[in-house]
């Protein structure tokens, strides 16, 4: 059977543990020739020049051939096509499929509709389990375990979809902690922290970024977006309270360390950038290995 | 007239049909839909129903009565999410042979619409398919866009 990847909460704790193997050995050799001869079709119906490079880049190093559309523009569905018929024709040409679409669950149906495999690369603000396992790949790499970790949620925690992946895939290991800190309008949603009571997992909720994220190994910082705010005043808000400053990471741990998915905006101060627990370009480079890594895995490479 | 006139007239009532399903305690306000999902208004067989009947459960009740029809268990459960306290009797021969009450089914497809309007689902021809997380409130899970449609937030296809 087919093996795809559309929602994080589709694989086990054991498939996680195999893909960050498989991205620990891409760091080391990257270009490894494991997609020769093999089509990737790369159908962004949405544009994500960052998702896009990083996918094209994994691909390439494996040694693939890729074929698709970076624009929506220019592909067939502005002529009309549906997600089905556009699926069924690319199925048939190309050996796995990497797809970006700007509506929720269109990565799921595309696996019921393909017969080649699927990888989500973001459907609207459902899931991007892509960049999930790139965080969990950092997180690794710099902690050297997903046991026993406080993690720091910072920002839009309400429609973040990358905190909730997150959150639901480090939910699986041993004793985390989970630390929220949100204004009222974006707290992390229910349905979340009720995931949380029933798996017995400690969180705790702040409104204020203060001085307890002296207790962090990971902060991982999202966009507080304007347009999330029906009023505009709590807006003017809460924008500049959820911006992170070099000067407050004086007492935070020595193994801690930021990450951001990006782009940023405001919210961490270029001043950060320059501290050494400041990962989120490194971040952004292990994104290419975990993608070559969850190619791997899915076409059963190695 | 004495509490046990009444309940032979009721009685009476429910078992006029020689042979078929009496479908009994559906909120009145949801009648039709019933009829819709099980899709009686496209079968030929006899069919009376009543609405806005008192009851003390619903406030408002309505019932179905179906000759001739005897439903399978995944075909009635449908009308689990809207009718939940719904109660049929199967008659043979006017007499109530077997009593059923309807069960959620964990999976539900078609029927009920996505209340998400970016879901695929309300963009392209898919058929909806939800997870049954609760059914008071009714609580969906969609299998797509995997948002929540809650309660009132529920419409039928
Ligand atoms: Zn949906």
């Amino acid at each position: 059977m087919k093996r795809d990847l559309i929602s994080i909460t589709d694989y086990s704790k054991e498939e996680y543990l195999k893909i960050m193997d498989l991205a620990a050995e891409f760091e080391k050799n990257p270009n490894q020739d494991l997609l020769k001869g093999k089509v990737v079709a790369s159908l962004f119906f949405e544009p994500s020049t960052r998702t896009r490079l990083s996918f094209e880049t994994a691909i390439n190093r494996l040694g693939g051939k890729i074929v698709g559309f970076a624009d929506p523009q220019n592909s067939s569905s502005t002529k009309g096509e549906t997600l089905h018929d556009t699926i069924k024709m690319v199925s048939n040409y190309a050996d796995l499929i990497v797809m970006r679409h700007p509506l929720e669950g269109a990565a799921r149906y595309a696996a019921e509709v393909s017969p080649v495999p699927i990888i989500n690369a973001g459907d609207g603000a459902n899931q991007h389990p892509t960049q999930t396992l790139l965080d969990m790949y950092s997180i690794l790499k710099t902690q050297g375990t997903f046991d026993n970790l406080n993690i720091f949620m910072v920002g839009d925690l309400k429609y973040g979809r990358t905190v909730h992946s997150l959150l639901m895939a480090m939910s699986q290991f041993d004793t985390p902690i989970f630390n929220f800190i949100a204004p009222a309008e974006l707290q992390m949603p229910e349905e979340y922290k009720m995931f949380l009571r029933e798996n017995d997992i400690r969180y705790f909720e702040h409104r204020e970024f203060t001085d307890i994220i002296s207790e962090a190994d990971i902060i991982y910082m999202t966009r507080v977006q304007k347009e999330r705010f029906s009023d505009p005043m709590e807006y003017e808000q809460v924008k500049n309270i959820y911006i992170l400053r070099n000067s407050m990471l004086e007492n935070t741990k020595p193994n801690m360390k930021i990450l951001h998915p990006l782009p940023r905006v405001n919210e961490i101060h270029t001043d950060v950038d320059k501290n050494e627990k400041a990962y989120y370009f490194t971040q952004a480079l292990n994104g290419m290995y975990t993608r070559e890594a969850i190619i791997t895995h899915i076409m059963n490479l190695k | 007239m004495s509490n046990d006139t009444t309940k032979k007239k009721l009685k009476l009532k429910v078992s006029a049909i020689k042979e078929g399903t009496v479908i009994d305690h559906i909120p009145a306000q949801n009648l039709f839909k019933v009829i819709t999902i099980l899709g009686l208004d496209k079968i030929e067989n006899q069919i009376t129903f009543g609405t806005n009947l008192e009851s003390q459960k619903l406030g408002s009740k309505a019932i179905i009565k179906v000759s001739d029809k005897f439903f399978e268990n995944d075909e009635i459960n449908k009308i689990a999410l809207i009718a939940p306290d719904a109660k049929l009797n199967i008659i043979r021969d006017y007499e109530v042979v077997e009593k059923k009450i309807v069960k959620a089914p964990e999976i539900i497809k078609g029927i009920v619409k996505c209340f998400n309007p970016k879901c695929i689902t309300n963009n392209e021809k898919v058929t909806t398919c939800f997870k049954v997380l609760s059914t008071s409130p009714v609580t969906l899970r969609c299998r797509y866009c995997e948002k929540m449609t809650i309660g009132e937030q529920m419409r039928m296809l």
